[in-house]
């Protein structure tokens, strides 16, 4: 007998993003929220808040505009993943495909490519609304677009990979939705993306840097805004070095924990 | 090539301080349609959670196609088909998109047409599944355990929920498969279906094999009594006997014709299953 050869991980794995994002894009009530979420805050915000950032004449719109980009970045990668993952296992999708030839690893492709496309849309939605009610502006040199592109990349890989990893948390899937809630909302608020990050008290300030969303509003900040913020970040500087490094070592922290907590059964299965 | 598909020698599951699982021996056949039936609770699904490579073991062996299902690869999940369990997932996808993207996943799947067609969805290839009925889903289950073409296909509890007309229509399509020379093991409650389909079954209870034999033969149904019944002039009356037929000619002719009610029963499968678990227990 003649054994054909199994299709790869990367094609099966392309073929389940296809899959993903023909069933996402079906499924209105999901796409309305991933993507109207932030739409909503960033208008809640716009009619709150006026004014500049202290010492600096950069409009405090545009700094929580940049702010909110990298927070959608974290939602439809970490919240939508974690949830949806969460509730695959809970409903039996996983269970099903674990009982095919799929790999591992192409049932991850297929999430990132789902979670990268989201990204894409969600940051430019979030942008051209910045841009029309607060004058954000796109990158100004092509430096700065390269900064955009690297910090977009890796913060869609970091909260890919942790929302993989977190999945395995909940217990259930109508629980997941709280229980991947919960540290999103409280990063957003002590990473300063509605809030300028060098006002917050020094304990947070230190809590908030330990996690990716505030490399990652710093790292579109330095992108989107102009150098005259800088006297209201906190070390003065864009920290582009300390930012690849926090990001690429949550990167591997991430890939650690898909790798060796990821389940493909709920916890009652044995 | 080995004519055993499935072989199982002292397997044990341990959870806590219960054997769920408790010394089940079991040999099924290239070729045949076993039926494993037991009450629930009896280790019936753990023994074919294991098997499936869905559940590991505590201990015996444990052979599927040849491999350990305890060590899973890719190559031999591509040549099994699992039919778990009512699931709900994927709704917004038609029935062709999921059977086609699930053939992308086997080295030498089945036409995604034909297999629509094998599992009578023709009509509804184009339709979203969460348009489908309860019995409809059942085979885009069927359809997603055997667009891989597998040599052997679990069959858990397929036709829960089901209406008696779409009952044997499942069973044809069941049929159609075995008459194709996949092996099935197959879990039912449903003592007909396992008389219907299976070529032997196999009866689990308190964690261990009770008996295997054909369902003619199981629990010496072959060679129990029959019981002849009919209504004499004091009421209902009925005989248990080896020889019903010569039974029968003497009450046709003390009638001097038709025996009035006349019913010759041997037990049902399920008459012999109930006593087999009762006797288990």
């Amino acid at each position: 007998m003649t054994t054909a050869a199994l299709p790869s991980p990367v094609r099966i794995g392309l073929s389940r993003g296809v899959l993903e994002l023909k069933a996402f894009f079906r499924e209105r009530s999901a796409v309305v929220f991933t993507v109207a979420m932030p739409m909503i805050l960033m208008l809640i915000f716009g009619t709150i808040f006026k004014g500049k950032v202290h010492d600096t004449n950069v409009d405090f719109r545009q700094y929580f505009a940049a702010g909110i980009i990298a927070s959608g970045i974290m939602s439809t990668t970490f919240v939508s993943l974690g949830v949806a993952i969460a509730q695959e296992r809970d409903d039996g999708t996983l269970k099903r495909l674990y009982g095919t030839p799929l790999p591992k690893a192409a049932y991850f492709i297929g999430k990132a490519v789902l979670a990268l496309a989201l990204s894409v849309l969600e940051t430019a939605v979030l942008f051209v609304l910045g841009n029309v009610l607060f004058g954000l502006k796109p990158p100004s040199t092509p430096e700065r677009w390269l900064t955009f592109a690297w910090v977009f990349v890796a913060g869609v890989v970091v909260c890919t990979l942790l929302g993989i990893a977190v999945s395995s948390v909940p217990r259930s899937g109508r629980g997941a939705a709280a229980v991947l809630n919960m540290p999103y909302l409280v990063l957003q608020f002590i990473s300063g993306v509605y809030f300028p990050f060098d006002g917050l008290p020094s304990g947070v300030q230190q809590a908030g840097a330990l996690f990716p969303l505030k490399w990652m509003s710093q790292g579109l900040r330095s992108a989107l805004l102009p150098d005259t913020l800088l006297p209201a970040e906190p070390a003065h500087s864009w920290e582009h070095g300390r930012t690849g490094l926090v990001l690429a070592a949550w990167a591997v922290a991430g890939l650690a924990l898909c790798l060796t907590t990821f389940r493909w059964k709920r916890r009652r299965d044995g | 090539m080995n004519d055993t598909a499935v072989r199982v020698r002292g397997l044990r599951k341990r959870y806590g301080d219960v054997d769920a699982v408790n010394g089940v021996d079991l040999d099924i056949f290239r070729g045949e349609v076993f039926a494993l039936l037991g009450p629930n609770g009896a280790g019936k699904s753990t023994t074919v959670e294991i098997l499936e490579g869905h559940r590991r073991r505590t201990g015996g062996d444990v052979s599927v196609l040849g491999a350990d299902p305890g060590k899973p690869t890719r190559e031999w999940r591509a040549r099994l088909g699992i039919v778990l369990q009512t699931s709900n997932e994927q709704p917004e996808l038609s029935v062709r998109e999921i059977v086609r993207h699930f053939a992308g996943y086997y080295p030498r799947p089945r036409d995604v047409d034909e297999v629509i067609e094998a599992v009578g969805l023709t009509e509804k290839a184009g339709a979203r599944l969460a348009q489908l009925s309860g019995g409809q889903r059942r085979r885009v289950d069927v359809a997603l355990g055997i667009i891989g073409g597998p040599e052997l296909l679990f069959l858990d509890e397929p036709t829960t929920g089901f209406d008696p007309d779409a009952r044997r229509q499942f069973w044809r399509l069941i049929e159609g498969l075995a008459g194709g020379g996949t092996t099935i093991l197959l879990t039912t409650h449903y003592l007909d279906e396992a008389e219907a389909l299976a070529d032997r079954v196999g009866v689990i209870t308190g964690g261990r094999v009770l008996e295997v034999g054909s369902p003619m033969e199981l629990g010496g149904r072959a060679t129990a009594t029959a019981r002849v019944s009919w209504l004499g002039p004091e009421g209902r009356q009925s005989l248990e006997t080896d020889s019903p037929t010569q039974v029968v000619a003497e009450l046709s002719q003390k009638f001097d014709g038709e025996v009035p009610e006349l019913t010759v029963a041997r037990p049902t499968l399920e008459d012999i299953y109930l006593t087999m678990i009762g006797e288990g227990r």
